[in-house]
């Protein structure tokens, strides 16, 4: 492929295995993965447990090299971690010493960029995922879905231009969910970060999406690439719609039955 | 006016059970003419104790016993600290310092205790080195402990920043370890006492345990329970002292994860 095309993708996975261990005991956990997320994309990756999917999310941010086939991120092959991309794990990870807006600034510290300058930015983002009240808290005193909120912002900060998340609201209950989904929708409209979201809700992924990648149990290889063609923006009734019925049912079978979580 | 009456119905109990202790111990001194030099009734053992703060200076005595309980454990923590710092900055060392620590642990300070004085005199300093000595490896142990049992994710988080080994230590390691180290203060706080004592036992010319000897060799049974209160309420205070100071510190651990590590204090 031509250096140019390289630069067009704000994520190139190309041909990425990993394995784990070596010998007998040497376990596959992912086989020729190869995708282009477009920049600004909403990407979703599904599929069932062990899939290998959190073994992508520690490639893809450098967190771990893979065995086979390489990541570029923005065009730059990933060789170890990288301030360009921000992550949200599936618990909170909050430092429960700091306060909700010291959290947020974390990244900043770390990256010893200036603290001072990023304040503002910091307080903007509080407010953008509804925390605003709540800058001088400490997590403890926040609500699970509250602090997860405050991990997207502490993830937003350093203004990368990649999101990788990693079923981050896969402990909160349903009707959270359901919100942290709509909140989503809209910090990614505002900010229009390109996502990579890992998630084994179908539901989920289809509400988010604009394509969603359906992954293979162990070892986890691209099943299919699926376009979302729901139409932007999505209100919790879409989800009633027949239309999103048929883009769940179509994933669902292409899992073959698993995933019925949702 | 409520809180007061609530409070008291609540030590209600506690204090009837302290009336009815007291109250036997002194029916059965004098009931059975105990000798005085076995076992002292309560009434003299207050009597002791006034007269010991009125007449035999125990109030400067008891001040050279916590001054080198204080610091001695001052020393001991502040090594223990810097000890466990290191062996988590340089594994490498772990291997070779740790035995030592250990094998220093296990001999007995009572044990050592007489060696020091000779090393370093019948002043205060032998006293500050048996109490570093005893205070050093709670503190130590749990130092290690809250240094290493960081959260993975945690990590994760700092390693996709990039984060330094120093950067990881000042984020997440030391106020990590915090809690694990007031558990090991609180140890070593009351060890401090027990060691300052020893050394005191085995040569000194003033302090609580010099007192308590002097009264031992004298049968003044009722003067040695009256020091052991003064040592009870010094323990009590030092105690109380470090968990206002933990209580400030450790502001997000009373809400957050319940609960505070487990004491470590001995292998």
């Amino acid at each position: 492929m031509p250096p140019e095309a390289i630069g067009d993708a704000a994520l190139s996975i190309r041909d990425v295995g990993m394995v784990y261990g070596a010998g007998p005991g040497a376990v596959e956990a992912l086989s020729g993965i190869t995708l282009d997320v477009a920049p600004g994309e909403f990407i979703a990756v599904v599929g069932p447990s062990g899939c290998g999917k959190s073994t992508l999310l520690r490639l893809v941010t450098g967190l771990r090299r893979p065995t086979g086939g390489e990541i570029l991120l923005q065009g730059r092959r990933v060789d170890g971690p990288r301030s360009d991309v921000g992550i949200v794990f599936q618990s909170p990870v909050l430092f429960p010493w700091r306060s909700v807006l010291d959290n947020v600034l974390l990244p900043i510290e770390v990256l010893k960029l200036p603290k001072a300058r990023y304040r503002d930015r910091a307080m903007e983002l509080l407010d953008l995922v509804g925390l605003g009240r709540f800058a001088m808290n400490y997590p403890a005193e926040l609500s699970g879905g509250m602090q997860q909120r405050a991990a997207i912002a502490r993830a937003l900060v350093q203004d990368a231009p990649v999101l990788i998340m990693d079923e981050p609201f896969g402990a909160l209950d349903a009707m959270t969910r359901e919100q942290m989904n709509l909140e989503l929708q809209r910090i990614w409209q505002a900010q229009r970060k390109t996502v990579v979201f890992i998630t084994h809700s179908i539901a989920e992924a289809v509400f988010l999406a604009d394509r969603i990648v359906v992954m293979s149990p162990r070892p986890g290889r691209i099943l299919d690439v699926i376009t979302n063609t729901m139409p932007r923006l999505r209100s919790l009734d879409d989800m009633l719609a027949p239309a999103f019925a048929e883009q769940v049912r179509h994933v669902r079978a292409l899992l073959g039955g698993r995933g019925a979580e949702l | 006016m409520n809180a007061l009456l609530r409070w008291m119905r609540r030590q209600f109990v506690p204090l009837i059970v302290f009336v009815l202790f007291i109250g036997g111990w002194e029916a059965i001194i004098r009931a059975l003419q105990v000798e005085s030099f076995l076992v002292p009734a309560p009434s003299a053992v207050i009597v002791a104790f006034v007269r010991g703060f009125a007449q035999a200076n125990y109030l400067g005595h008891a001040a050279i016993t916590c001054f080198q309980a204080v610091s001695g454990f001052l020393l001991g923590s502040a090594l223990g600290i810097a000890i466990a710092v290191m062996v988590v900055v340089f594994p490498a060392l772990e291997r070779i310092v740790y035995p030592y620590i250990v094998a220093l642990q296990t001999v007995p300070k009572v044990a050592v205790a007489p060696l020091i004085v000779v090393w370093f005199g019948f002043g205060m300093e032998s006293k500050v080195i048996i109490v570093a000595l005893v205070s050093l490896f709670p503190v130590l142990v749990n130092v290690m402990a809250g240094l290493k049992s960081v959260d993975q994710d945690r990590l994760d988080l700092l390693a996709s920043l990039s984060a330094s080994r120093w950067q990881i230590l000042r984020f997440l390691r030391f106020p990590n370890a915090l809690p694990f180290l007031f558990a090991g203060l609180n140890t070593a706080i009351v060890f401090a006492v027990i060691g300052a004592i020893v050394g005191e036992f085995v040569g000194a010319n003033r302090g609580i345990g010099f007192l308590i000897l002097q009264a031992n060799f004298s049968l003044d049974i009722a003067a040695a329970f009256a020091l052991f209160m003064v040592l009870s309420i010094m323990g009590v205070t030092l105690h109380s002292i470090l968990q206002a100071i933990q209580r400030r510190v450790l502001f997000w651990n009373r809400t957050v994860e319940a609960g505070q590590p487990a004491p470590r204090d001995t292998p």
